[in-house]
C-alpha cells in the first residue's frame, strides 16, 4: 500500500519542482518582453499614432484587470462589481487632493486604503454565496457606491463628477519630479503598475496563491480537506480590491477628474471583458486585453457615436468565438 | 402622514416594476441558468415599441402587442446567442448578455433619441379616484391590478399547464426531464420568451408611469437583482416579495431622507445576506 504511493510521488516530484536553466529563461522571456515594451512605450507609441496618455490609460486599466484577475481568473470568484473599488480609490485620492493635502503620494495612499478596505469590508458579505449568486451580489454592492457618489452632491460633485483637483509634483529632498509631464506621469504610473504586478506575482507564487488556484479548480475537494474556502476568497477579494483601488487612484491622477462612471457597472463589465479578452488563466492576459480594449475604445469613440454597440459586440463575439482569450489561445496552441 | 402614504403607495408601484422584472429574471435564472443582463434592454424595448405603436393601434393594442414583440425578439436572441452557452461557465452568459444590454441601449438611443420621451396613457385612466388621496389615479391602480394579474397568470401557467409543470420540473432536475423525452431546448426557449414577455409588459407599464429614456432598463435591473437576492434565488414568490419590499422601503425612505432612497435597498440586501444568506424564501445551495 505504502510503496506505490511513494513511488508515484517520487516519479512526479522532479517534473514538478525541478526546471532546467534553459527552460527558465524561456519562461522568463515573455515577461522580459513585456517589461521592455512597457519601458520603451513613450518612444514607440507615437510611431503608431498613439499618445502617451493612451499608454497611461492602458496601464491603469491593465492594473485594474490584473487585480481583478487575481480573484476572477486565479480564485474563480466571478466579481462583476470591481468598479466599486476602482471608483473608491479614485474618489479617495481626488477628495484628499481637493480638500486635505497637496501631497500626491499621501492622497494615493488614502485612495488605495479606501478602496482596499472597502473591498475588505464587503468581502464577507459577498463570499457567503458562490457562482452566479456571487456575481449578482458583487454587482449590487458596486451599484450602491455608485448611488452614494451620485446622491452625495455636496461632497462628491454628484453626476458631474469630482473636479477641482490636480496631481502635484513629487519632491525628493531638493529634486522635483514633474509628473504634469505626460511622459513622466507614464513612468510614475508604470512604477506603481510594477509594484502591483510584483505583489500579485508574489501572492500567486506563495502557498496562499496555490490555495487560490486550488479553490478555483476544485472547491468541493478543498472544503472536504477542511480549508475555510470563504476566508480565502475573502482574502483574494480584499487583495484584488487593493490593487484595483491603486489603479483607480492612478486614474484620478491621470485625468485630474473622477466621475460616477468610475463606479458604474459598465466599468466592472469592462474589467471582466478585459481579463477574458486577454486570457484570464494567464498572468499577462489582462494586460493584453487592456491594450486591445483601450485602443479599440479610443479608436471607435473617435469615429462613431455608436461605439457602445461595437464594444457590446466585442463582448458577444469574444464569448461566442474566443472564450479563452488571446494568450489562452496561444497557450493551448503551444501545449498541443 | 399623507406624504408617507403617498410615498408608500408610490414605492409599492415601483416595487411592482421590480417584481415583474425580478419574476422574469428569476424564471430565466432558474431554468436557463443564466443571469439575463439584457433584461433591462428588453424592458426599455417594450416601452419604446408601445410608444411607436400607440399612434397606429392605440394604447390598448400597444399594451398587448409590444410585450409579445419583445418576447419574440427574446426568442430570436435565445436561439442565436444564448443557446450555445448552456452548460458553460456562468461567466460567459453574463458577459454575453452584458454586451447585449450595451448594444440594445445604444440602438434604442440611436433610433428614438437620447432625450426622454413622454408616453401618455388614455385620459380615462388618468384622473384621481379619490378626493382625499389625490395620488390614487386610475392608471396607478390599473398598473397594480395588471401586474398582479400577470403574476397570477404566470403562477397559473406554472401550476396548471403542461409546459408550466415541465418548467418547474426542469428547475429541480433538468437532466431527468430531458431523459423523459421532453425537448428541453424548446422548453428553455419558451421559458426565456415568457420571461422577456414579462419584461416587455413591465416596460409598457413603466413607460406610462416613469416616461421613456434609453437607460430606463438599466436603472430598473439593478434593484431587480437586489429583489431576487432579498427574496431568495429559486423562489418566484420570493422575488416578487423582494421587489415589493425594497420598493416600499425606498418609498418610506423618500419621505424621511430622500438622498438615501437609492442606497437603502442595498443596505437591506446586505442585512439579508448577513442574517439569512439564502434570502427570505430561497433554497439553500441552489445555483452555486
Amino acid at each position: 500500500m505504502n510503496a506505490p504511493t511513494t513511488e508515484s510521488a517520487g516519479g512526479n516530484a522532479p517534473a514538478a519542482s525541478y526546471t532546467a536553466p534553459a527552460f527558465r529563461v524561456r519562461q522568463l522571456l515573455p515577461s522580459l518582453l513585456v517589461w521592455a515594451l512597457l519601458l520603451s512605450a513613450p518612444y514607440w507609441l507615437p510611431l503608431f499614432g498613439g499618445y502617451t496618455a493612451l499608454g497611461s490609460r492602458v496601464l491603469v486599466y491593465a492594473l485594474a484587470a490584473l487585480g481583478l484577475n487575481l480573484l476572477l481568473g486565479f480564485t474563480g470568484g466571478l466579481s462583476f462589481g470591481h468598479a466599486a473599488y476602482f471608483g473608491l480609490g479614485a474618489y479617495g485620492t481626488g477628495l484628499m487632493l481637493k480638500f486635505v493635502t497637496h501631497s500626491t503620494p499621501l492622497a494615493m495612499l488614502v485612495g488605495v486604503l479606501t478602496g482596499g478596505l472597502g473591498a475588505t469590508l464587503f468581502g464577507p458579505v459577498t463570499v457567503r454565496r458562490r457562482g452566479i449568486y456571487f456575481a449578482m451580489i458583487t454587482i449590487a454592492i458596486g451599484q450602491m457606491f455608485y448611488f452614494i457618489a451620485v446622491r452625495w452632491n455636496s461632497f462628491t460633485g454628484g453626476e458631474d463628477g469630482l473636479t477641482g483637483f490636480s496631481r502635484t509634483n513629487l519632491h525628493f529632498g531638493h529634486a522635483v519630479l514633474n509628473i504634469h509631464n505626460p511622459v513622466l506621469f507614464y513612468y510614475f504610473a508604470l512604477f506603481f503598475f510594477a509594484i502591483g504586478c510584483a505583489v500579485i506575482k508574489l501572492v500567486l507564487n506563495s502557498p496562499l496563491g496555490h490555495t487560490f488556484v486550488a479553490i478555483r479548480d476544485n472547491p468541493k475537494r478543498l472544503r472536504f480537506l477542511g480549508v475555510p474556502i470563504g476566508v480565502y476568497i475573502w482574502i483574494a477579494f480584499a487583495l484584488s480590491g487593493f490593487v484595483v483601488a491603486l489603479a483607480g487612484s492612478l486614474n484620478a491622477l491621470l485625468n485630474n477628474f473622477t466621475s460616477p462612471e468610475n463606479l458604474f457597472w459598465i466599468l466592472s463589465g469592462d474589467f471582466v471583458i478585459i481579463c477574458v479578452l486577454g486570457g484570464m488563466r494567464t498572468f499577462w492576459g489582462p494586460l493584453v486585453g487592456a491594450v486591445i480594449f483601450v485602443v479599440v475604445q479610443d479608436y471607435l469613440s473617435s469615429i462613431t457615436v455608436n461605439w457602445m454597440s461595437f464594444i457590446g459586440a466585442i463582448f458577444v463575439l469574444a464569448v461566442l468565438f474566443f472564450p479563452w482569450g488571446l494568450l489562452g489561445f496561444f497557450q493551448r496552441r503551444i501545449q498541443k | 402622514m399623507e406624504l408617507l402614504l403617498f410615498n408608500v403607495f408610490n414605492g409599492f408601484i415601483i416595487g411592482m416594476f421590480y417584481a415583474l422584472m425580478a419574476l422574469g429574471l428569476s424564471l430565466i435564472l432558474g431554468l436557463n441558468g443564466i443571469i439575463n443582463f439584457s433584461h433591462g434592454g428588453f424592458l426599455a424595448l417594450g416601452g419604446y415599441l408601445a410608444y411607436s405603436l400607440t399612434p397606429a393601434i392605440g394604447f390598448w393594442g400597444a399594451l398587448v402587442l409590444s410585450p409579445f414583440l419583445a418576447g419574440l425578439l427574446g426568442l430570436v436572441v435565445e436561439r442565436g446567442l444564448i443557446r450555445p452557452l448552456y452548460g458553460r461557465d456562468p461567466l460567459y452568459s453574463l458577459l454575453l448578455t452584458f454586451g447585449l444590454a450595451m448594444i440594445m441601449q445604444d440602438l434604442i438611443r440611436t433610433f428614438w433619441g437620447a432625450t426622454g420621451l413622454p408616453f401618455s396613457v388614455p385620459s380615462a385612466l388618468n384622473h384621481p379616484l379619490s378626493q382625499v388621496y389625490f395620488f390614487i389615479t386610475g392608471y396607478r391602480v390599473f398598473l397594480v391590478v395588471l401586474a398582479l394579474l400577470a403574476t397570477a397568470g404566470l403562477f397559473a401557467l406554472l401550476r396548471y399547464t403542461r409546459v408550466g409543470v415541465r418548467i418547474r420540473a426542469g428547475n429541480s432536475d433538468l437532466e431527468t426531464v430531458s431523459a423523459l423525452g421532453i425537448n428541453i431546448y424548446r422548453l428553455r426557449a419558451i421559458n426565456f420568451g415568457v420571461g422577456i414577455l414579462l419584461a416587455g409588459l413591465a416596460g409598457v407599464l413603466a413607460a406610462g408611469r416613469l416616461g421613456l429614456t434609453p437607460t430606463m432598463g438599466t436603472s430598473l435591473i439593478m434593484p431587480s437583482f437586489v429583489a431576487i437576492i432579498v427574496g431568495g434565488v429559486g423562489s418566484l414568490l420570493g422575488s416578487m416579495l423582494g421587489g415589493i419590499i425594497i420598493g416600499i422601503a425606498a418609498g418610506v425612505m423618500t419621505t424621511y431622507y430622500p438622498a438615501a432612497s437609492d442606497v437603502i435597498i442595498y443596505i437591506i440586501m446586505a442585512v439579508v445576506l448577513i442574517v439569512r444568506p439564502r434570502g427570505l424564501m430561497g433554497q439553500e445551495g441552489l445555483l452555486e
